[in-house]
């Protein structure tokens, strides 16, 4: 059982389509995690993983939540967005496949690569969704090796 | 090779980044796709695009990159820039197009941030 004093909780609100400050959330979580002295190979992982649930959300969603937890043993990331939801997870999960505009591939992204690198990136990944309502995307991260395994 | 050695090769300017003028930089890999520098680019690379709005500063922060090099006369919006210098990433313009500018760099032993493919017989 975790020692709810060791644990660092934070929520943050994401906004569909606001590109302008997509990446802040990602960017604040990494400066976060490397004032922790957790392993840098680590906190890349993280940040990669946030920023694409993070430029997820902005492309796909109308509004969505961030929940970002640490503590002694894990780095817990949870994403809700309210929005039209994956009809097929499995496809969605497939590298190359996207529904991306052509805006979204002009500004860098849209290749299909989003979802499986998150997932090549956590050490557990769950994605769950609604068509019509949303996505729900639980991304963990093992701070001791052992865990890892 | 040193981010000097690679100003002086790509005919760049330097808009930001200036104390890491003799930073060692081992290899490099360009892209104008973000969502594939996300998934193959490792820390510490030099990452060449042609991709100028804020997200390339951001991947390139995310990812740990030296150094980002903006081919083909592209400028970085000024949100990027900004970006850059909070986050202490020095950037390059260099009027080389992506594969001239990557061309450039590899003849002169930097090089890519995969292993080659091994030789088939």
């Amino acid at each position: 059982m975790k020692d709810k004093e060791n644990v660092l909780a934070q929520k943050f609100e994401i906004k569909g389509r606001d590109f302008g400050r997509a990446g802040n959330i990602s960017s604040k979580i990494k400066e976060i995690l490397q004032e922790t002295g957790i392993s840098t190979s680590i906190i890349r992982r993280a940040a990669i993983a946030t920023y694409e649930a993070e430029m997820n959300v902005v492309m796909y969603a109308n509004k969505g939540i961030f929940y970002f937890s640490l503590d002694p043993d894990s780095i817990r990331l949870k994403i809700d967005d309210k929005g039209s939801g994956i009809k097929d997870i499995a496809l969605a999960m497939k590298e190359g496949y996207s529904t991306a505009t052509e805006e979204y591939r002009e500004m860098g992204f849209g290749a299909g690569m989003g979802l499986p690198n998150i997932k090549k990136n956590a050490d557990k990944f769950t994605i769950s969704s609604h068509p019509g309502r949303g996505t729900s995307l639980e991304i963990l991260f093992f701070l001791n090796d052992s865990e890892s395994l | 090779m040193t981010l000097k050695e690679i100003i002086h090769l790509l005919q760049a300017e330097l808009i930001c980044g200036e104390s890491h003028i003799n930073d060692q930089i081992e290899f490099a890999g360009g892209s104008d796709l973000m969502s594939d520098v996300l998934a193959f680019a490792k820390p510490g690379i030099l990452l060449l695009t042609g991709l100028s709005n804020s997200q390339s500063v951001r991947t390139a922060d995310i990812i740990g990159a030296k150094a980002i090099v903006y081919v083909r006369g592209k400028k970085p919006d000024p949100e990027g820039i900004e970006l850059a210098k909070k986050k202490d990433i020095p950037i390059l313009l260099t009027d080389f197009m992506m594969y001239t500018a990557c061309g450039l760099l590899y003849s002169h032993k930097l090089s890519g941030v995969y292993p080659e493919p091994s030789k088939k017989s």
